[in-house]
């Protein structure tokens, strides 16, 4: 076995790091306070690299591995959610789909502007009554000659609503499968196209410097040339592209856990309470042992997901349980972060309040806990 | 343009510094290396000067095998190639440095050179004005901007409170100061496209030269960490009027700093 990434890996950590720290944590806490999308970062972003990671060079890509792409997003995560959310989506959910199921002039059009990191496309597959049970979705698009005309709404769409988007996937019933199953299909539905509409949504407890929006289609007419690979082909493209975004969820979750327990070691060791630094109580000792411990278990199950991705390996067990496992880290992590700060902890002066709250969505998004467990277990053959 | 840019690699300045056994060296276990910043400074130029102008940037380091990594850090930044001077087991002073640097850029070919105007681990603050006086050529350190024209280069200077504006004709070199730029991030593309970037290592052989024309003539005798710092001081007093006061005759008398 060999656990030392390569050299490449290593300096992608070590510039993503300090890119983080220098022109990321010092806004943060403003950017989440004022819920403000900044465009002027996300450029920031595109300018080192992180979109269009694994995208090859031809469509202006960094054509990365995968896990380099991981230690990116956890890397940004260490510092801040919403930025991270706004990469990991930015890639997996944006560019992924395109990249993956798109035609060659689709690829040629829409990837290089968003591979720069100029523009942002969104992923809408969750609708006001389909969540969990996404086949349960009622948007539909109904052929009229060369067109498509698209009906429903889609919610909680993250980057389909800032100044820097240009449109966004969507799934729709295009029809009825032999079995009476509805059949889907997705579009490129570009923004400008009449009829639809992209509303950010407002008051998130948390990401909330990263973008969201609820969509509208009323009689959209989209050309068949924005149809994303093969009519019928939906529902496998959806499910593909959330087995990747797993992945990047996973790695908000440990790099989230990550940036909690530093802080939380750093404050334990200088805050000193009856003669002593907090630190050297068993009682903070010990969680901040546990959290160590936990942190490790998450990175290797992680990486490993992103091994075998690497190597054209299945990898959707391990994806759905890193998404799980990570998921759930950042949760316990920040909870005992933000207990070892006491009172502080729950001021906004101190990050650690800012991880407790960013970490609940990775327990939801892109499959809640309960589905990641459903699809564990169907994996290990119950 | 030619543009030739040197550095080193050093512990990383938030490094936790402890000394050898030995006692004239650092303990190795567990630090991390970085370029030196003053070097990031002069990586930095050279690519403006390239974007600007056109031309080729060399990276050039005097260090062990592992310095290679501050090279590729440059590389992926954008340089365009790199060239490692392993000077084996011969400890280098600043002069020995500069020997070897001068033996591998004298054939090359030239217009500016831009080095620290000091590494951040040893504070020498040598290798660039020897390296400048054993190739013949002007040299003007602590810059903190640069115009090129004419085949000059006007620089200007920090000097103790003020700056100072300094020509010189090329090919010359200049060493940074901070203030100079603000370097930028090797960029994750960058990254990849440098481990495609030519990077050779040459030995003191190489170079035509021998050990024995390049032994220090300076050594360290010893190494002491510094003392440590004492918790600040607050000073009492009744009224803003009696602090003043007190603080006024501290930094006066204790501090000696008024
Ligand atoms: C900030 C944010 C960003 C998002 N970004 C996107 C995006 O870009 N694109 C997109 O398409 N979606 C996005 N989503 C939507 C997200 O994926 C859904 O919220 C998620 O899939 C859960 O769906 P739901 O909210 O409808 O919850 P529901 O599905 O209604 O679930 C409610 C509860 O019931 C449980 N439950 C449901 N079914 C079962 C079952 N079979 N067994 C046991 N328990 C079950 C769930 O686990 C959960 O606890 C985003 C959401 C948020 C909040």
């Amino acid at each position: 076995m060999d656990f030392d990434l390569t050299r490449e890996q290593e300096m992608i950590r070590r510039e993503v790091r300090s890119f983080a720290e220098k022109e990321i944590a010092p806004i943060a806490a403003d950017l989440d306070a004022g819920e403000h999308f900044s465009s002027t970062l996300t450029r920031k972003m595109g300018e080192i690299g992180l979109f269009g990671m694994i995208v090859s060079e031809a469509y202006e890509g960094q054509a990365m591995d995968y896990l380099s792409y991981i230690i990116a997003v956890e890397e940004i995560a260490r510092v801040d959610g919403s930025q991270a959310a706004t990469i990991a989506a930015g890639n997996s959910l944006g560019i992924g789909p395109l990249y993956y199921f798109g035609t060659e002039e689709q690829k040629r059009r829409f990837l290089p502007p968003l591979c720069r990191g100029q523009a942002l496309w969104g992923f809408g597959l969750t609708e006001p009554t389909a969540g969990s049970d996404a086949g349960g979705s009622t948007t539909t698009a109904v052929r009229d000659g060369d067109n498509w005309v698209l009906n429903g709404s889609k919610i909680f769409i993250t980057n389909a609503a800032c100044d820097m988007t240009l449109g966004v996937t969507v799934q729709a019933i295009t029809g009825t499968r032999t079995g009476g199953k509805p059949e889907y299909t997705c579009f490129l539905v570009e923004n400008g196209m009449p009829g639809f509409k992209a509303v950010p949504m407002h008051g998130k407890m948390m990401w909330r410097a990263s973008n969201t929006a609820e969509l509208y289609f009323d009689d959209v007419r989209v050309p068949q040339a924005n149809m994303l690979g093969q009519k019928g082909d939906g529902f496998h493209q959806m499910l593909q592209t959330l087995d990747g975004g797993r992945l990047s969820i996973a790695a908000m979750g440990l790099g989230g856990a990550i940036g909690a327990y530093e802080m939380a070691l750093k404050y334990a060791r200088s805050r000193e309470q009856f003669g002593q630094p907090i630190s050297k109580f068993q009682a903070i000792a010990f969680k901040l042992a546990d959290c160590a411990t936990e942190i490790e278990c998450g990175r290797n199950l992680l990486y490993k997901a992103c091994w075998l991705r690497d190597r054209q390996r299945p990898f959707a067990k391990e994806a759905a349980m890193a998404k799980l496992y990570c998921s759930e880290l950042m949760g316990r992590v920040a909870d005992h972060a933000v207990q070892i700060h006491g009172g502080y902890g729950l001021m906004k002066d101190y990050h650690v309040e800012r991880f407790y709250r960013d970490h609940k969505l990775l327990e939801i998004g892109e499959g809640t806990s309960e589905v990641q467990r459903i699809v564990i277990s169907r994996h290990i053959g119950c | 343009m030619e543009i030739l840019v040197l550095l080193k690699q050093v512990p990383a300045t938030e490094s936790l510094i402890a000394i050898a056994n030995d006692r004239v060296s650092i303990k190795p276990d567990g630090l991390k290396y970085v370029m030196n910043p003053y070097d990031e400074l002069a990586v930095e130029e050279a690519l403006r000067i390239r974007e600007s102008q056109g031309g080729t940037v060399t990276i050039l380091s005097v260090g062990p095998a592992k310095a290679a990594e501050a090279i590729r850090t440059g590389l992926a930044m954008g340089a365009d190639k790199g060239i490692l001077i392993d000077p084996g087991n011969l400890t280098c002073d600043g002069l020995a440095t500069a020997k070897l640097l001068a033996a591998a850029i004298k054939p090359m070919t030239y217009d500016i050179i831009i080095a620290g105007h000091r590494a951040v681990d040893d504070d020498n603050f040598q290798v660039a004005t020897a390296l400048a006086e054993l190739l013949g050529i002007p040299n003007i350190s602590m810059v903190v901007k640069q115009t090129l024209a004419d085949g000059k280069i006007r620089c200007l200077c920090t000097v103790e409170g003020g700056t100072k504006e300094v020509e010189a004709t090329l090919p010359a070199l200049i060493a940074t100061q901070r203030g100079l730029n603000d370097p930028r991030y090797a960029s994750l593309p960058g990254i990849m496209k440098a481990k495609k970037k030519p990077l050779e290592t040459r030995s003191i052989a190489d170079l035509g030269l021998d050990a024995a024309g390049l032994q220090p003539l300076v050594t360290i005798k010893a190494l002491k960490m510094p003392v440590e710092r004492k918790g600040g001081r607050v000073i009492e007093g009744d009224s803003v009027a009696v602090k003043v006061a007190a603080l006024v005759k501290a930094l006066h008398e204790e501090a000696k700093v008024i």
